[in-house]
C-alpha cells in the first residue's frame, strides 16, 4: 500500500502491544522498596514472574495516545448510531465527577460524613422521577439491561406477593436482544408479539396473547423502528386489564424528555440509560447506569440500597432488616449491585440535567426529533425509508434501494468511514431487511447533517451507478480495512502469548 | 435404500432402517454464512421430537438444530466440530451432524421430500 | 443552550424541508392526553458556573478520604492513581466512543481490551479473561450462573468469607432461575467447613481470598475437593493488588476467578462505577458471559482486533444468551489497564509488598492497644479487629475527630450480634506513619 517501512498512514502510527514493548528495568512508577514484611505469608506467596511488561511513563503515554488515535469518537466525528444516542459529552460533567467531595469518598464512611453525596443521589433521583412522572426509583442498576432485570424482578416480586404465578413475558419481535435475555434471567418464558404494517405493535395480536399467565409486556417507546407507539394508551389499558404490568424500555427516552412523561402513557416501570439520554459518556462501552423508575404498585420491591430522609438527615437503607423498611411496609427484592450504584455516573447525569434545565431538556428532545425527521426527509429521494414519517429521534431505512446494485447495507456503512462519518446502526431492528438506523441526536449542527446527507447520497448514487461491488472494499482509509471475523471466531486468540523461544543454536 | 426427508427448520434426515442421519441443508448454510462453531449432543442422549439437539454458529448468527423425530443419539460427526467450515463445503454429505436411533419412525410422516422442500424454500425468497 | 447547535433559522429551514408546520406537528403520534400540558417542577437551564457552584455545594460537606487518616476497605480500596491514567482516559477518542462494533474505527478500544484481557489472565493465573463486567458483585453472580450451566447442577455454595454484597447480589440475581443458593455464616476467623458441604448437586463453591475479613488461605485442598465432586471452584478477589504478592487463584486450582478491579486506576467514587474482572479456563470460554476482544487480520493481512464469540451474547441469542448483559465497563477497564501498565511487573509486585507492610505495621500498632485483638493471623492489606465494645459507635466517634477508622462488620451483618465488635481496617500505600499514629492514638483514647 505504501512504501514506508512500518506501513504508517499519515499521522496514524502503528502501535505494538504493551507486551511487545517490555523493557525490564523501566517502570512507570517510583515506589520505595520494602523488605521482610511478608515473613508470615509462607506458602501463600506467588512463585515466579507474572509476565507483565515494564515500561517507563513516556512509553505508556505514547502507547495509549496512539491507540486513542485509531478510534472514532463523538468528539471527532458525527456518530449517528441508531438506538445508542451518541450525543455530545459535556466536559463539565467530567469536572464535576472529579470534585474530591464526590470522587474521593468511600461507600462505607459513616453517613454523617457523606451527607452531600447522599443529597446528590436524592437530587438526581428527584429529576428522573419528575421527568418521568413516576413516584419511585431504584438507582442502583448499573446499565440498561441491568435496569430491565431490576424492573422485571420488581414485577415478579409484586406478582408473588399477590400470589400470582404468571410465567410469560411478551416482547415485540423488534425488541433489543436484552429484553428477552432479561426476561429469561428473571425466569420468564418469552413470547414474541408481531408488528403491524405501520411498524408498531399489532394491538390485536397483543390482545390475543394477553392472558392470566402473562406477567408483563415489555415495550420500547419510541420503538426500535424510531416510531411513537400511537396506540400506547390502548396497549397499556389492555395489558393492565389482563392483570399484567407494562414495562417501558427507556432506551429511546431522548425523543420525549420534557414533553411526555411515561407515567402518562400508563407505564409501570422504565429503566433510564443515563449514558444515552443524559450523556454520561459511553466510554467505549461503559460504565453506564440504568436507574429504574417504578409505579406505586412496584415501589415497595425496589432493590437495596435506598436513600431515605430521617430525623438525622439522609441515610442509606442497606440491609433487609433495617427498621425503616418495616415502618413503610417495603419488601426489597434483594440487592442487584455492590455499594450504592454508579455514583460517578449520577454526578455526570445531574450536571447534564441541571445545565439543560426543564426548558433545555425539552428543546433537546425537540431538536433530536427535528434532526431525525430532517434526515428522513432529505434521504427519502435516494434511499428507502421503511415507514412514512414523522419519525421520532431516529430514522429507519431498509435496503430496498440497494436492489441489484451488488452492494449491501454493510458496504454503505463501511463506505461512510472513508468519508469521515461513523456508520449508523446496521441490521437492527430485525423486522426490516438490511436495516440502517440513523440517530443524529440534538447536538449536531445543520451543516453536519447536510454534509452527512450529501455524502450518503453520493455513496448511494455510486452504488446505483455500477460501483456497488467496489464499495465492498471499503473502508480504505481507516487504520484497518475489513477484519476477518470468521477466523477470529474459528480460532479464538483472546490474549497475548510470548512468542515461542527461538531454537537454541546447535 | 435410504429415504431423505426435510424440515421447515432446514434440517435434513436420511433414514436407513431405524437409524436417521441428520444435518442442515444447503439453504441453511448459505443463510447462516461461514460457520465458526458446531456443538453436538452427547452420544446416548435421548431427544424428543421438536427439541434442540445441536447448535451451529456463524459470526453473527446462532441457530439451533432441532430433531424432527424422537430418538437416541448413537453417533456424532466429530469432524464438523473440529472444522465447522465443512458444513459450508458439504452440508448435505460429509458434514452430517449426528445419527439417531429412531424411537418412532411414524413421526417421519409429516416431513417434506426434496421437491416439497425446494418449493418451500422458494416461498421464503 | 450551549450544547444545542441548531439556530432558530436552522430549525425553520429544517421544518420547511420536512414539510411540517412546527416541531409539535412531528409529535402528532403522541396521544393528546399524554402530552405534558404544564411546565415541570424543575429549574430552567443554567450556565457552567452556576452548575459548578450548585454541585460544589453538595461535594463540599463530604469528608474526603485524602483529607483525613483513612483506613476503609471492605471491598473498595484507596490507592494512589498515577496522573497519566486520568489524563489518558479523558482523551475524547476513548471517552466519547461507543462499544467497538465497527472494528475498522475502533482498533484503539479493541487493542486495549485485548491487552486488558491478557493482564487479567496473567494476574489471576487463568487462561482467558473477558473485557470486564459491571463490578465484582455482579461478576460473582455471573460466575455462579456460568458454573451451573457448565456442570448442569443447581446448587451454589457461598462461603462466609465472601463479601456480603457479592453474596446478596448472587442470591438476588439467581433467585428465579432454578438455582439453589446455600450461604454459610459470615466467617471472620476462617474456620468454616466448606469441603464437608460439597455434594453431587453442588455446581460451585464461591470463596473469597483475601477473605472479606482479611484472612488468607491456601485454596489448593478446596480446589481438589471440588474437582473430586465434579464442582467448580470460583474464587473472588476484592483487592486485586493482593495478586502482586500472593499465589494466584489459578495456581491454586480455581476454575473461575472474578474480581473487583476498582483498586487500580478507578478510585473510590463512593463505590461506583467499578469494574468486574472475569477469568476462566479456555475450555469454558463459550460459557463465559461478557464481551471478548480477539485477534485477527484485516483484508490486507495486517494484525487487528475484533469483538468475537458474540453468539454467546444477548443481541444474537436473545433469551438463550449466557447473560443479559450488554455493556462492559470499558473506560474503567482502560483505567485499570493503564495503571497496571504503569506499574509493570516490578511496580505491581512492589505495590503489593508496600500494602502488606503497611497493614502489618498498623496491625502491630493496634494490637498494642489494651483489649484490642487482631483476628486474622495472616492477611494482606486488611484485617479484622475485635474491639472490647461495639465497633459502629467507635467509628462514629473517630469520624467526629476526623479519622476514618474502618468499616464496622455490623453494617453488613446487623443480625449477627457476635460481629458487633468487629471492625475491618485496611492500610494501603496511601497510609502514612502519622495517619497510623493518629488512628492508634484515637482508638486508644475512644476505648479508654
Amino acid at each position: 500500500m505504501t512504501g514506508y517501512r512500518d506501513g504508517h498512514r499519515g499521522i496514524l502510527l502503528e502501535e505494538p502491544l504493551i507486551f511487545e514493548q517490555d523493557s525490564p528495568g523501566c517502570s512507570g512508577v517510583d515506589l520505595p522498596e520494602v523488605e521482610g514484611a511478608e515473613d508470615t505469608l509462607d506458602g501463600l506467596l506467588r512463585e515466579g514472574p507474572i509476565g507483565l511488561p515494564d515500561l517507563a511513563e513516556p512509553s505508556v503515554v505514547r502507547h495509549y495516545t496512539r491507540l486513542s488515535q485509531k478510534n472514532f469518537g463523538i468528539d471527532s466525528v458525527f456518530y449517528p448510531l441508531g438506538s445508542c444516542t451518541m450525543k455530545h459529552n459535556p466536559r463539565l460533567n467530567e469536572r464535576m465527577a472529579r470534585l474530591p467531595g464526590f470522587a474521593d469518598i468511600h461507600p462505607f464512611q459513616p453517613e454523617t460524613t457523606v451527607q452531600g453525596a447522599l443529597a446528590l443521589i436524592d437530587e438526581c433521583a428527584r429529576w428522573l422521577k419528575t421527568l418521568t412522572g413516576m413516584p419511585a426509583i431504584a438507582m442502583s442498576p448499573a446499565a440498561g439491561a441491568h435496569g430491565e432485570l431490576c424492573g422485571l424482578m420488581t414485577i415478579r416480586a409484586a406478582l408473588d406477593a399477590r400470589g400470582e404465578a404468571r410465567r410469560r413475558v411478551l416482547v415485540p419481535e423488534s425488541a433489543h436482544g436484552t429484553n428477552p435475555a432479561s426476561a429469561a434471567a428473571c425466569g420468564y418464558m418469552v413470547d414474541s408479539v408481531p408488528a403491524n404494517a405501520r411498524g408498531r405493535v399489532d394491538l390485536a395480536a397483543l390482545k390475543a396473547k394477553l392472558g392470566p399467565d402473562v406477567a408483563a409486556f415489555m415495550l420500547t417507546n419510541p420503538n426500535t423502528c424510531g416510531l411513537f407507539e400511537d396506540e400506547i394508551l390502548e396497549i397499556a389499558a389492555a395489558v393492565h386489564a389482563a392483570g399484567a404490568f407494562f414495562y417501558c424500555d427507556g432506551a429511546n427516552f431522548n425523543a420525549i424528555v420534557g414533553r411526555v412523561r411515561i407515567a402518562d402513557l400508563g407505564a409501570d416501570v422504565m429503566h433510564i440509560n443515563l449514558h444515552k439520554t443524559f450523556s454520561t459518556p459511553h466510554g467505549g462501552g461503559g460504565p453506564g447506569a440504568g436507574p429504574t423508575v417504578l409505579s406505586h404498585a412496584l415501589a415497595p420491591y425496589a432493590p437495596l440500597p435506598l436513600v431515605i430522609h430521617d430525623a438525622g438527615g439522609l441515610r442509606l437503607v442497606e440491609h433487609p432488616l433495617d427498621p425503616a423498611l418495616r415502618a413503610t411496609g417495603a419488601a426489597p427484592l434483594g440487592r442487584l449491585k455492590g455499594y450504592h450504584g454508579q455514583f460517578g455516573t449520577f454526578v455526570r447525569a445531574l450536571a447534564y440535567m441541571m445545565s439543560h434545565g426543564a426548558d433545555g431538556l425539552l428543546q433537546a428532545s425537540s431538536d433530536a426529533v427535528l434532526a431525525a425527521n430532517y434526515l428522513l426527509a432529505e434521504l427519502s429521494g435516494d434511499l428507502t425509508p421503511s415507514y412514512p414519517g414523522p419519525c421520532m429521534h431516529e430514522a429507519l431505512i431498509d435496503d430496498r434501494f440497494l436492489k441489484d446494485t451488488g452492494a449491501t447495507t454493510l458496504d454503505i456503512a463501511k463506505a461512510l468511514i472513508d468519508e469521515g462519518f461513523h456508520p449508523m446502526t446496521m441490521y437492527f431492528p430485525l423486522v426490516v431487511h438490511g436495516a440502517l438506523l440513523i440517530e443524529p441526536t440534538e447536538t449536531e449542527s445543520k451543516a453536519t447533517l447536510d454534509a452527512f446527507v450529501a455524502t450518503l447520497r453520493d455513496i448511494v448514487r455510486r452504488a446505483k451507478s455500477g460501483e456497488g461491488p467496489a464499495l465492498r472494499e471499503a473502508p480504505h482509509l481507516a487504520p484497518r480495512r475489513r477484519l476477518d471475523e470468521t477466523t477470529a471466531a474459528r480460532q479464538p486468540q483472546l490474549r497475548w502469548f510470548p512468542p515461542a523461544p527461538a531454537k537454541a543454536a546447535e | 435404500m435410504s429415504a431423505l426427508y426435510f424440515t421447515k427448520d432446514h434440517e435434513w434426515i436420511s433414514v436407513e432402517g431405524d437409524v436417521g442421519t441428520i444435518g442442515i441443508t444447503d439453504y441453511a448454510q448459505v443463510h447462516l454464512g461461514d460457520l465458526v462453531f458446531v456443538e453436538l449432543p452427547e452420544v446416548g442422549r435421548k431427544i424428543a421430537s421438536g427439541k434442540e439437539a445441536a447448535v451451529v454458529e456463524s459470526v453473527k448468527a446462532a441457530s439451533d438444530v432441532f430433531v424432527p423425530v424422537s430418538g437416541e443419539v448413537i453417533e456424532v460427526n466429530k469432524a464438523v466440530v473440529d472444522k465447522p467450515a465443512l458444513v459450508n463445503e458439504n452440508p448435505e454429505g460429509a458434514a452430517w451432524l449426528f445419527k439417531l436411533r429412531l424411537a418412532d419412525p411414524s413421526e417421519l410422516k409429516g416431513l417434506m421430500d426434496r421437491k416439497a422442500y425446494q418449493a418451500y424454500c422458494n416461498t421464503l425468497e | 443552550m450551549r450544547y444545542l447547535p441548531l439556530t432558530e433559522s436552522d430549525r425553520g429551514a429544517m421544518l420547511a424541508a420536512i414539510g411540517a408546520s412546527s416541531v409539535d406537528d412531528l409529535f402528532r403520534d403522541v396521544p393528546a392526553e399524554a402530552r405534558l400540558a404544564r411546565a415541570l417542577d424543575l429549574p430552567n437551564h443554567a450556565g457552567e458556573m452556576e452548575v459548578e457552584r450548585r454541585l460544589s455545594a453538595l461535594a463540599a460537606p463530604n469528608m474526603t478520604a485524602g483529607s483525613v487518616p483513612f483506613f476503609l476497605g471492605a471491598g473498595v480500596y484507596r490507592h494512589h492513581i498515577p496522573a497519566a491514567v486520568d489524563a489518558l482516559i479523558q482523551r475524547g477518542e476513548f471517552l466519547t466512543s461507543y462499544t467497538p462494533y465497527q472494528p475498522e474505527v475502533s482498533q484503539g478500544t479493541l487493542q486495549y481490551l485485548f491487552e486488558f484481557q491478557t493482564q487479567v489472565a496473567l494476574i489471576t493465573g487463568m487462561e482467558v479473561a473477558n473485557a470486564s463486567m459491571y463490578d465484582g458483585a455482579t461478576a460473582c453472580a455471573e460466575a455462579a450462573a456460568m458454573a451451573c450451566r457448565i456442570t448442569r447442577r443447581p446448587e451454589v455454595l457461598l462461603s462466609g468469607s465472601l463479601h456480603p454484597h457479592y453474596r446478596a447480589v448472587t442470591a438476588t440475581a439467581l433467585q428465579h432461575t432454578g438455582h439453589r443458593i446455600e450461604e454459610l455464616a459470615p466467617d471472620p476467623v476462617g474456620i468454616e467447613d466448606l469441603m464437608g458441604r460439597i455434594g453431587g448437586d453442588t455446581a460451585c463453591v464461591v470463596v473469597q481470598n483475601p477473605s472479606f475479613f482479611g484472612g488468607l488461605r491456601d485454596l489448593a485442598a478446596l480446589a481438589a475437593a471440588c474437582r473430586a465432586e465434579g464442582a467448580l471452584l470460583v474464587v473472588a478477589v476484592a483487592e486485586p493488588v493482593s495478586l502482586g504478592l500472593l499465589k494466584s487463584p489459578g495456581a491454586m486450582g480455581a476454575d473461575i476467578v472474578i474480581a473487583e478491579g476498582q483498586s487500580l486506576g478507578v478510585g473510590l467514587s463512593f463505590g461506583g462505577p467499578g469494574l468486574g474482572l472475569f477469568a476462566t479456563r479456555e475450555k469454558y470460554v463459550r460459557q463465559m458471559p461478557g464481551r471478548l476482544a480477539g485477534q485477527t487480520v484485516d483484508a490486507d493481512g495486517r494484525r487487528g482486533w475484533v469483538l468475537t464469540l458474540s453468539t454467546r451474547e444477548q443481541h444474537i441469542r436473545r433469551e438463550k444468551a449466557t447473560s443479559n448483559i450488554c455493556t462492559n465497563s470499558g473506560l474503567c477497564a482502560l483505567a485499570f489497564s493503564i495503571h497496571m501498565t504503569l506499574l509493570g511487573e516490578q511496580g505491581f509486585r512492589r505495590l503489593a509488598r508496600i500494602n502488606h507492610a503497611a497493614a502489618a505495621k498498623l496491625a502491630a500498632r493496634l494490637r498494642a492497644i489494651p483489649r484490642v485483638r487482631v483476628l486474622a493471623r495472616r492477611f494482606f492489606n486488611e484485617f479484622a479487629l475485635l474491639l472490647p465494645t461495639a465497633a459502629a459507635p467507635v467509628v462514629e466517634e473517630l469520624a467526629a475527630r476526623r479519622i476514618l477508622a474502618g468499616v464496622p462488620a455490623s453494617r453488613f451483618y446487623p443480625d449477627f450480634p457476635e460481629l458487633a465488635d468487629v471492625l475491618l481496617v485496611a492500610a494501603t500505600e496511601t497510609a502514612t506513619e502519622s495517619d497510623m499514629d493518629a488512628l492508634a492514638a484515637g482508638l486508644a483514647e475512644v476505648l479508654k
